[in-house]
């Protein structure tokens, strides 16, 4: 019957691009290497000011060009709430949260994570052009949420 | 009257009762969800209207939105319908009254504790409340009911089957009790995880009797069933698409087989997905998610065969009533009745939510608009328009069956739905376009410190959708509160049900093994989630946070 050859080569059809689909990210791992964020540390979320490296947030240079931002998230700001680096720099953020769920977005740029009590979220993006980036929470904390942001200075 | 019925009869009576005060409650719900919305709507057009409505916040306006609109009327309505099309299907009444009785008092219950709660603003914690920010236990305890009124429908479900088989040794189920069953059997597996999460995890946390709790494990037991909560929205929706539109349009469905076997697809691969939800969450192993990505993109599949079935069963009926060529047939569907016209309508708006849907599930894609404006955007084009337009569509001949009373204008009601249609696709259009620029969810737009001068237009678009799907939604109660007012006409309003091209002599008798389905889905949820949970750190450290 017509609807039978139809419907199988819709199928057929729908599965095919499902695989391209799944491989062509399967590829943008492998050959672009965009990861998600994986398992990494933890920590006691009650005894975040204690614990290094959140004992003592800021951004510190590592290397030619290189830059680790240690960040803890509280309700309704981060600390630090603004990171100035030069432009051409690669940040790798370390964000842990001291009280609620939390989140970091950058918009514009490939940092979207969720910050979490107990876990470590590390992140990273190369800062290429000079600019302000506002830096937001995604996740809602309390009614002060809309108010959660700061914002990462690229000096040209 | 009373002495000519039968036990039989009087039971089918009370039931039906029943189910019809399960669909009002969901219309309840709908109706406050609808108030929220305009409010949310409003607020994007500069206009702050939540002093006004006595609300201390734009999250405990979004609280009672999702609340009422993600879990109210859906469970309820699913509840509801789903009792009837089960009754329909066997020919018989459910096998305990009681128990239909008690899935409605459970959800009542369920709906005045939740509610009581949001309106003090004890529980502004947004439908998902994600510990450790914690609502009063109250509102705890309402979601728990609500839940356990849905497990109280599949239990009558299982129990009516049990009855029937009795009644009819060697049959085959009747395919739309069939699929109301998978539905809930689907759920039933899919619901353990929040069940968990609520019952074992946040009650004792907040009555006080554990001081901590593990954020990363409450939020990943949530989407264990957060997810499939999708498909509990979507599949009594699916129900009317299979088995009642055929009908409508003067189609037949084309084979009963497929039918079953996508009912079972779901059942099976629902659940083992909830990690795309938590793609950029740290404290998960990145190949983990990756296996959950793959869960995600077979669950699609399904849904592709249903667009191909469907369609293809439009297009028998609309040949039937003289529809010719390629797509021309298309003038011939039934574009003045209300219930077809709102439920096509919906599939068209489910076509583009399911295409942004592969766009959230695909990993590296995902880390553009997680948590962005692009969620909301993608979700009332399912949630909000595939399922709420269908239930809408639904009740326009529902309603005139369960009460006896013709619809009040048809033309209104055709209008309404598509009101809501052009309401969605500027409205989602908003959301979508602003969530790629980076807007985040869950935020009032209107009044951000941060915004970025290219989220304004689309902040309109969204306003003046949300606002034309506010309307559409009072035109529809106007109709239904008008048919509700007028006199029973004597007229018998029948539930539409679909022939089929091949019955099921031609289906397989394995696809009727509901248990064995359930094992097998058991085993890929194991699959999925056992390393999620042998990999997890647990640390139940985090004390509650009442930040509203």
């Amino acid at each position: 019957m017509k609807i039978e050859k139809y419907e199988r080569f819709f199928l057929y059809a729908t599965a095919v691009v499902l695989v391209v689909f799944f491989g062509a990210i399967l590829m943008s791992v492998g050959e672009a290497g965009l990861h998600l964020p994986t398992q990494d540390a933890v920590l006691d979320p009650t005894a975040v000011g204690e614990t290094p490296p959140f004992d003592n947030p800021g951004v510190y240079p590592t290397g030619p060009d290189e830059y680790t931002a240690v960040m803890v998230a509280q309700a309704w700001s981060y600390s630090p709430n603004e990171i100035t680096v030069p432009a051409g720099s690669e940040v790798t953020f370390y964000v842990t949260s001291r009280d609620v769920i939390h989140g970091l977005l950058i918009p514009n740029t490939t940092i979207n994570a969720m910050v979490i009590p107990g876990q470590v979220t590390k992140v990273t993006y190369r800062f290429e052009d000079a600019g302000e980036f506002p830096m937001v929470c995604h996740e809602f904390c309390g009614i002060g949420h809309a108010g959660m942001y700061g914002k990462v200075v690229v000096e040209g | 009257m009373t002495a000519l019925m039968t036990d039989t009869d009087l039971a089918t009576a009370e039931q039906r009762t029943w189910a019809k005060w399960q669909i009002y409650l969901g219309l309840f719900g709908f109706g406050l969800g609808i108030v929220m919305g305009l409010l949310q709507a409003m607020e994007r057009l500069g206009l702050d209207l939540y002093d006004e409505f006595q609300l201390q916040s734009y999250y405990q306006g979004l609280t009672l939105h999702g609340v009422a609109m993600a879990i109210v009327f859906t469970f309820t309505f699913a509840n509801g319908f789903l009792i009837l099309t089960s009754m329909r299907g066997y020919g018989r009444p459910m096998a305990s009254t009681g128990l239909v009785r008690g899935s409605f008092g459970l959800a009542l219950a369920g709906v005045a504790l939740a509610a009581s709660a949001i309106l003090v603003n004890q529980a502004t914690v947004l439908y998902t409340f994600y510990p450790p920010l914690q609502a009063a236990s109250v509102f705890y305890i309402g979601a728990t009911l609500l839940i356990l009124s849905t497990w109280v429908t599949l239990l009558n479900q299982l129990l009516t089957l049990k009855a029937w088989k009795a009644e009819h040794p060697g049959e085959r189920i009747p395919l739309l009790s069939f699929v109301s069953l998978l539905t809930f059997l689907m759920w039933g597996v899919a619901s353990v995880g929040m069940a968990v999460e609520v019952v074992v995890f946040i009650l004792p946390w907040s009555f006080g009797w554990v001081q901590g709790t593990d954020p990363l494990l409450t939020r990943t037991l949530f989407w264990f069933t957060g997810h499939p909560i999708v498909y509990f929205w979507l599949l009594p929706a699916y129900v009317s698409w299979y088995m009642m539109i055929p009908k409508q349009v003067g189609g037949r469905l084309f084979s009963d087989r497929v039918v079953r076997a996508v009912f079972i697809l779901f059942l099976l691969l629902s659940t083992p997905v909830g990690l795309h939800h938590q793609f950029t969450d740290p404290g998960i192993d990145e190949g983990l998610k990756f296996l959950h990505m793959a869960f995600t993109f077979a669950v699609f599949f399904p849904s592709m065969v249903t667009a191909f079935t469907i369609i293809g069963a439009m297009e028998d009926g609309a040949k039937r009533r003289g529809g010719t060529g390629i797509l021309r047939w298309i003038g011939k569907l039934p574009w003045r009745e209300p219930s077809f016209v709102a439920q096509v309508l919906a599939m068209c708006a489910f076509a583009l939510g399911g295409a942004s849907g592969l766009v959230n599930a695909s990993g590296p894609v995902n880390q553009v608009v997680h948590n962005t404006s692009f969620i909301p955007g993608h979700f009332h084009l399912t949630v909000g328009t595939a399922v709420a337009l269908t239930f809408m569509g639904i009740s326009y001949w529902l309603i005139p069956h369960l009460t006896g009373k013709k619809l009040w204008s048809a033309k209104v009601a055709v209008v309404q739905a598509w009101l809501w249609f052009l309401g969605v696709l500027t409205f989602s259009r908003g959301l979508m376009g602003a969530g790629i620029e980076g807007q985040p969810r869950r935020v009032p737009a209107g009044s951000l410190a941060y915004a970025l001068d290219s989220w304004h237009l689309y902040d309109l678009m969204t306003g003046i959708g949300g606002t034309v799907m506010f309307v559409s939604g009072v035109l529809f109660f106007v109709v239904i509160l008008r048919t509700l007012a007028s006199k029973v006409t004597g007229e018998v309003y029948e539930m539409p049900l679909s022939e089929t091209m091949h019955g099921d002599e031609g289906s397989p008798a394995i696809l009727d093994r509901v248990g064995l389905w359930v094992i097998v889905a058991v085993v890929l949820i194991a699959i999925a989630y056992v390393p999620v949970f042998l990999n997890h750190a647990y640390q139940f450290k985090s004390p509650g946070f009442s930040l509203f």
